[in-house]
């Protein structure tokens, strides 16, 4: 019965969300009010029901009532409650059920905090954000409905992917969910200014804290998944260039080029056109990449549902949104007139400069991500592309990037003084000497890449605090005039500062992976292994029984020059019903340096194969995208995304403004 | 001219989309077939322990399985027991493949776990394996009287995959 209700609440939605794509839009034409009005209800009540069928799935998982189809294909009796719950977006149907969650969601939000829009864009906008949905419950009701029933009920399920049982893992997909869905919003309103024909500084200044909100969200979800792949599949990698990851890092490059150019929408008024591309762009390639995991195009751990009918019926969605909106760019892009002009050496200048940088490099991932499909399609060879491909054409990309971020906040808009700009870098540029000619001196003869990397996130790091104490005139000023203009310094400014030395603290952990050392060894209890200058002993391993696996736990006592600096256990389990095993590395970090210890089968009984890992500065990778989505929060929390514009403000008193999030 | 130039992505985006419809009539999973009705590659290697060399012209003329294994693969310990019982009670014809490891570590596994195998050839290098395009091991393979390859299971066999799979297909082949 609670199925049933689910599915009803589902299919109402899908009406609901018709509604929502026609009325407003008409209304938004004739200027009558009442239809633009219709918008808001429907977007609300569409969440509340969305909200209704997650809710009835998610009890039947809880419950677990096998007489649903998709939970007997996904849960088990014996699972852990977590990852009952977790279930319900670990397979195929569900997580597209998350989907229109958080597209219903965001609905809901552009529907209750837009009271400040005027009620045009926002009618339109919400009317996009119901084309959207429309599609996406189609897609589900006809090719993916998880409520379908399951005649006779078995006794019990047949459980999650073991992969997938991990607390990381259970909250990774509603983050990369959040940012992939999040950017909807800056889609809607990108179309809808085409409908309108008008983008103004006001439009960039609403859609900046949608995008921005999405962005924080998808820098979490990407960290988080790259912690999983680091921490579960056992070889310490922490990157794959898997095509599925790749999915999920183009829009967050495209992204992080929309947050900027934006930027130089609402001060300078210029990237009109450009940053509606890009708008556009960022959302079809959270949908592409949908696409590529659901259709089965790209066969790849991630691929959970393989299917032709989908496949065909998201390219049919694909083309609908993205050819159409492209479209409706091609015909209405070229009257959108900027306003600002800009010397090249600039502040927008560097602006554009970055979103040359990052929309290059998203070109490159995706070329590198598709080519070996095209290759395939024309009847070519079936090849895969790699770490070479990505090293030889995205990291080139970055160099420039990053050091480019160090100067480019120094700029003045309109025209600024490259010279000048350097020359208050001169302090950055001293600190990242020290550290290249240091690291030469410690690592001599290492990949010289690598120290090149450590001295640029030193450049960027010193470049951030100088470019704010600058901001504060420090040292210049009296240090009571400092600490007050410290005060008075927007959340946003803030907010970028965060966020630029967060991707300092991320360079340099990843650069620092070049130093790893490693050792596989076939290892029996008593052996000793030097790694690092570390002495990890094997002391044992005992059996351990599991919920549902059981369990081979090494204990290895690890000591640094005689004394003892931890005790690590890694684990290999073992799952019977899927009869799969997987392996619990074992995590001794000091936040400069994991060491990383995996246990695999021995090729003998008694005999263990141990993966040993020396890895300096890797915390640093998400520890870096931690702060940069703390700064992308903090600035989201500035005071001016919560007032109006600032025509507007003069008009009207604060009090009266809607609180925005 | 200049409208052109807000042409290109919506030109970029359908041609992308043709592509993707080409892609998705293929299948890439479909690589793991391209043996199937080829014949199985030539390959002639040292027997276990005491048993005699194993080589592909040894079972011409018959159906037989050929079962990629070692010592080291816990999915191989999973799939021992189907592996006994096609040899005990179905009287299967299997062939084993002692894949990248060492001769005394396979006899080890097979003193410890019971031996199914008609005969066993040491793949110490994986050479042989690379010829089937044996992506891990277990791996197994039905090759029919002509010396084609008719089957090729990867992953370990389970209990359903004899009943539905393996057996139909070797009445089919009239099993010798």
């Amino acid at each position: 019965m609670i199925a049933e209700i689910g599915h009803y609440a589902l299919v109402l939605a899908l009406f609901l969300a018709i509604l929502q794509s026609t009325l407003p839009l008409i209304g938004a034409a004739r200027r009558n009010y009442g239809w633009m009005a219709v918008g808001q209800s429907t977007a609300l009540v569409q969440f509340a029901l969305v909200a209704l069928a997650f809710a009835a799935l998610m009890n039947s998982y809880i419950t677990s009532d096998f007489s649903v189809l998709n939970v007997a294909e996904n849960s088990h009796s014996a699972k852990p409650l977590l990852y009952k719950i977790s279930g319900v977006w670990g397979n195929h149907e569900g997580s597209m059920l998350l989907w229109v969650l958080i597209l219903s969601l965001f609905g809901a939000a552009v529907a209750w905090f837009g009271g400040n829009l005027p009620a045009e864009l926002r009618a339109r906008v919400l009317a996009v954000q119901g084309m959207i949905g429309t599609g996406f419950y189609l897609f589900i009701l006809l090719t993916s409905n998880p409520f379908t029933r399951l005649v006779p009920a078995p006794m019990d399920g047949r459980g999650l992917n073991p992969i997938l049982q991990d607390p990381g893992l259970a909250i990774h997909p509603p983050f990369l969910y959040l940012g992939y869905v999040g950017f909807s919003v800056a889609f809607s309103f990108a179309v809808a200014a085409l409908i309108e024909g008008k983008v103004d500084a006001a439009w960039a200044r609403w859609v900046r804290p949608w995008t921005l909100a999405a962005w924080c969200a998808l820098t979490i979800g990407i960290a988080l998944g790259s912690w999983w792949a680091y921490y579960t599949l056992g070889w310490g990698g922490w990157w794959f260039w898997d095509p599925v990851e790749n999915a999920s890092f183009m829009p967050w490059l495209v992204g992080t080029a929309l947050i900027h150019s934006a930027i130089v929408v609402e001060k300078r008024d210029a990237l009109k056109s450009w940053t509606i591309l890009l708008a556009i762009v960022t959302f079809s390639l959270s949908l592409v990449g949908t696409f590529l995991v659901r259709s089965g195009v790209l066969t790849s751990v991630h691929a959970f549902a393989v299917d032709p009918a989908r496949g065909t019926f998201i390219l049919l969605l694909l083309l609908i949104v993205i050819g159409g909106s492209l479209t409706l760019y091609a015909i209405r892009a070229p009257a959108l007139k900027g306003g600002g002009l800009f010397q090249p050496i600039s502040r927008e200048g560097a602006l554009v400069l970055n979103n040359l940088l990052l929309s290059t490099a998203a070109a490159t991932v995706f070329l590198g991500t598709l080519y070996p499909l095209f290759l395939d399609a024309i009847g070519g060879a079936k090849v895969s592309v790699g770490y070479p491909f990505f090293n030889a054409t995205f990291v080139p990309l970055m160099i420039p990037l990053v050091a480019a971020v160090a100067a480019g906040p120094m700029l003045a808009w309109k025209r600024g003084d490259l010279l000048a700009a350097l020359q208050r870098l001169k302090f950055a540029f001293l600190a990242a000497f020290v550290v290249v000619l240091i690291t030469f001196y410690i690592q001599w003869g290492g990949p010289v890449l690598a120290v090149l990397g450590v001295g640029l996130a030193m450049w960027l790091f010193m470049g951030v605090l100088a470019e704010y104490s600058d901001r504060i005139k420090l040292f210049r000023a009296p240090f009571g005039d400092s600490w007050r203009r410290a005060i008075h310094l927007p959340r946003s400014t803030y907010g970028m500062s965060i966020a630029h030395l967060g991707l300092a603290v991320s360079v340099a952990g990843i650069a620092a992976a070049a130093w790893q050392s490693e050792r596989i060894e076939t290892v029996r209890p008593g052996d000793n292994i030097e790694l690092a200058g570390f002495s990890i002993h094997f002391d044992g391993i005992e059996q351990l029984q599991g919920s549902n696996y059981t369990s081979a736990r090494g204990t290895f006592t690890v000591t640094k020059d005689g004394s003892a600096i931890a005790v690590m256990r890694p684990e290999r389990r073992f799952f019977p019903l899927q009869n799969m095993p997987t392996s619990n590395t074992a995590i001794h970090t000091t936040l400069l340096s994991d060491l990383y210890l995996a246990l695999n089968d021995g090729d003998a009984p008694g005999n263990w194969t141990l993966r040993a890992y020396y890895k300096p500065l890797v915390p640093w990778i998400w520890i870096g995208a931690g702060i940069m989505a703390l700064g992308g929060l903090l600035s989201l929390s500035d005071r001016r995304w919560r007032v109006g514009v600032a025509a507007r403000r003069a008009r009207r008193a604060p009090a009266e403004a809607v609180a925005k999030a | 001219m200049q409208r052109l130039l807000f042409v290109i992505p919506v030109v970029l985006f359908l041609g992308l989309a043709a592509y993707f419809g080409l892609a998705l009539t293929r299948d890439p999973s479909t690589l793991p077939s391209a043996l199937i009705d080829k014949p199985a590659p030539a390959f002639a290697l040292a027997g276990l322990g005491t048993k005699p060399p194993l080589a592909r012209d040894d079972f011409a003329g018959q159906v037989v399985l050929v079962n990629f294994f070692a010592s080291w693969c816990v999915p191989c310990r999973a799939e021992h027991p189907i592996l006994m019982r096609m040899a005990e009670q179905e009287k299967l014809t299997l062939y084993g493949i002692a894949y990248k490891d060492r001769p005394e570590d396979a006899q080890r596994f097979l003193t410890q776990l019971g031996d199914p195998y008609s005969r066993i050839g040491v793949d110490q290098s994986g050479r042989v394996g690379i010829d089937f395009g044996v992506y891990g091991v277990p791996e197994t393979y039905v090759i029919d009287k002509a010396g084609n390859i008719r089957l090729r299971h990867v992953g370990p066999l389970t209990a359903s995959d004899l009943q539905n799979e393996i057996l139909p297909l070797l009445k089919q082949l009239g099993r010798s």
